[in-house]
């Protein structure tokens, strides 16, 4: 159970540099010392609760936000001396930010309509991309429509293409499904990756939902109160969380205290082998809810008793009194052993329980 | 009930002349907002409208192309709409501070801009007067190069820029206030320089409260009288307002002759009203729509 992080630091695979960031709003730090890299074409997804200072980072790549210190760079280029509307990012907003009083296909022709004269494509050309673009995010007929006459997926997809117009170096997202409703989030989850492998532009994607961010990212980059707790692929970060915190943010967790001695786990009446790398002495054991095995309570595992069993659609939710604390686990219809009924006694067995030093 | 009955073997569809609604008493509402619009507005003008007429045709006709009246009637309205007119930009600029920008004293500063609301508009004139006026510290200043405030067409124009302004402001405020960040950040994002955020971001939006605030501003500055009559001087053919004019017809018994005027100005106001409500139709269609 190593973990390794997978540190390419070398400036020919990365595109996008960030050293050393620090902002600060007054006196609130909102990022301190943030410090990650994108590879050219990587999908990368900012991950955190609210005010974790995913959002700023991303508005400091943007440049709608100067941070106080730190170096961010872009194919080696000085990002942080472009002003925004030189640094050919394209940006899109939770709440679309369409201009309401332009139609479909001016809000995504803006990009190319305010550029200088000497660098502003034709009208035939600027309606050919239109075009192309709309049929992209799959909206054509919808091109003299104004914002107000499209659903919130169809907002959000037009704010892409308009995006994508100016063809971005970079694509910045910042929880651009966070107002629309469940169905058409993992619709446009899928679509969007598809897209972006399509397209071929770096993405730097921000969002609180763990499992967006491990659906859809290359790597996954956690941010907790302004500071880069964990960079890693969907699978490392998930498998391997680095602090209890990750573990907690990535999925739901149950805790027990225990002890690790000489390469011994003891949690308990239950004693196994340490995880690799495991801290000696008090330890916090995080495991999965759904990640344990029943045993009879003459067998191995954490002594416990069955205060309930509730079937949840396609789950089953078993409320366990372990250690004189109720602990909910969880068993999908079939992988639930048969017999675990309410008052029973019975062993539970984590099956990968990850162990951090006692906080 | 048999026009009900009737109208589908008529083959025609009518529109009923009344939504239903769920809500009791529209016979009640209805009837009272009638009876009252009706005594406080339709019948103080039916009596404008219906006044001049004890003159005959040619007696109007006489007195509307009274040399006087003219000149009174074009400059209240042409003063009124270039102070309206100067009110558009520097309301917008005004209310822009306000919003946009944080720094001390701008509670003070956007009390200050509904002075003139409050301000009774007599006291609005003295003071105007006592500063544009050829010893006043302004006028002064302004006589210096030549140019006579006070007691001419510039005093009058004055005058209604400062009657003017808070209607400006006060409509663009809210909008410039609700106006998203983000879609402004959108548009730098996508290249657009600040000149082009304002003119094809910022300024759409707010376009149809810059009307409203012209309209507002105009209606009131072309009915201002108490602060007008101070600095304007009132000279006849030269800075004479036509409401003062009809002040001067009613002390002389002329009563017809003021509604005259009266309904000159209620057909001309009512004219450029109509107009600007155009103007926004035609915004509003071609926005969102």
């Amino acid at each position: 159970m190593n973990f390794r992080q997978v540190d390419d630091t070398s400036p020919s695979v990365n595109a996008l540099e960030i050293k050393g960031v620090s902002k600060a709003f007054g006196r609130f730090p909102a990022l301190k010392d943030v410090s990650l890299q994108a590879r050219d074409k990587e999908f990368l997804a900012l991950l955190g609760p609210s005010g974790s200072g995913k959002t700023t980072l991303l508005r400091v790549l943007a440049g709608l936000e100067q941070p106080d210190t730190g170096e961010v760079r872009f194919a080696g280029e000085d990002f942080l001396a472009l002003p925004v509307r030189r640094r050919k990012v394209g940006m899109v907003f939770q709440h679309y930010a369409l201009f309401r009083h332009m139609t479909v296909a001016q809000n995504i022709a803006f990009g190319l309509t305010v550029r200088k004269r000497s660098e502003k494509p034709a009208r035939s050309e600027i309606a050919d991309r239109v075009a192309h673009l709309l049929q992209l995010v799959q909206l054509e007929g919808l091109e003299k429509r104004f914002p107000s006459q499209l659903s919130g997926g169809q907002r959000q997809r037009v704010a892409l293409a308009r995006a994508l117009a100016i063809e971005p170096k970079m694509l910045l997202l910042d929880e651009p499904f966070g107002a629309l409703d469940a169905q058409v989030r993992r619709e446009l989850r899928r679509w969007l990756r598809e897209l972006h492998d399509r397209a071929g532009v770096t993405t730097v994607f921000v969002t609180h939902d763990q499992e967006e961010a491990l659906d859809l990212a290359d790597r996954v980059a956690i941010l907790k109160d302004g500071e880069l707790i964990q960079l890693g692929t969907p699978n490392e970060v998930y498998e391997h969380p680095a602090t209890p915190f990750v573990f907690d943010f990535l999925g739901q967790a149950c805790r027990m205290p225990g002890v690790v001695e000489r390469g011994r786990l003891r949690v308990a009446d239950w004693e196994s082998d340490a995880p690799t790398g495991a801290p000696d002495g008090a330890v916090d054991v995080y495991f999965r809810p759904d990640e344990v095995t029943f045993a009879p309570a003459d067998g191995a595992g954490l002594a416990a008793q069955v205060r309930g069993v509730a079937q949840r659609g396609p789950d089953v939710r078993i409320d366990c009194l372990i250690e004189g604390e109720t602990v909910e686990l969880q068993a999908h219809g079939p992988t639930l052993p048969p017999g675990v009924t309410t008052g029973l006694s019975v062993r539970i067995k984590p099956l990968r329980p990850q162990v951090y030093a006692a906080g | 009930m048999t026009a009900a009955a009737v109208a589908p073997l008529a083959g025609k569809r009518r529109t009923p002349w009344k939504q239903a609604s769920i809500l009791p008493g529209f016979p009640l509402a209805m009837g009272w907002t009638l009876t009252y619009l009706g005594l406080v507005v339709v019948l103080p003008l039916t009596a404008l409208i219906v006044r001049p007429w004890e003159l005959g045709l040619s007696g109007v006709w006489a007195t509307l192309t009274e040399e006087r009246v003219l000149a009174s009637l074009r400059l209240s309205f042409g003063a009124a709409f270039l102070a309206a007119l100067t009110n558009v930009p520097m309301g917008l600029l005004v209310a822009w501070t306000l919003t946009r920008y944080e720094f001390p004293g701008r509670r003070i500063i956007d009390a200050f801009v509904d002075l003139p609301f409050a301000l009774p508009t007599a006291v609005a004139g003295i003071a105007l007067t006592a500063i544009y006026a050829p010893n006043g510290p302004l006028g002064s200043l302004f006589a210096q190069i030549g140019i006579k405030t006070a007691y001419t067409p510039i005093g009058v124009y004055i005058a209604l820029l400062f009657i003017g302004l808070p209607f400006v402001v006060r409509t663009v405020q809210p909008v410039l206030q609700d106006l998203d960040r983000e879609v402004e950040e959108a548009a730098q994002t996508l290249g657009a320089t600040n000149l082009q955020r304002f003119r094809l971001v910022v300024l759409p939006a707010v376009a149809p409260a810059l009307i409203s605030g012209f309209s507002l501003a105009f209606a009131r500055a072309v009915g201002e009288y108490g602060s007008v009559i101070f600095i304007a001087g009132n000279m006849p053919l030269k800075s004479e307002i036509a409401p003062l004019l009809i002040v001067i017809k009613l002390e002389q018994y002329d009563y017809a002759g003021a509604a005259v005027v009266g309904l000159a100005m209620l057909f001309i106001s009512f004219g450029a009203l109509l107009a600007v409500n155009g103007v926004q139709l035609f915004l509003a269609r071609r926005g969102r729509a």
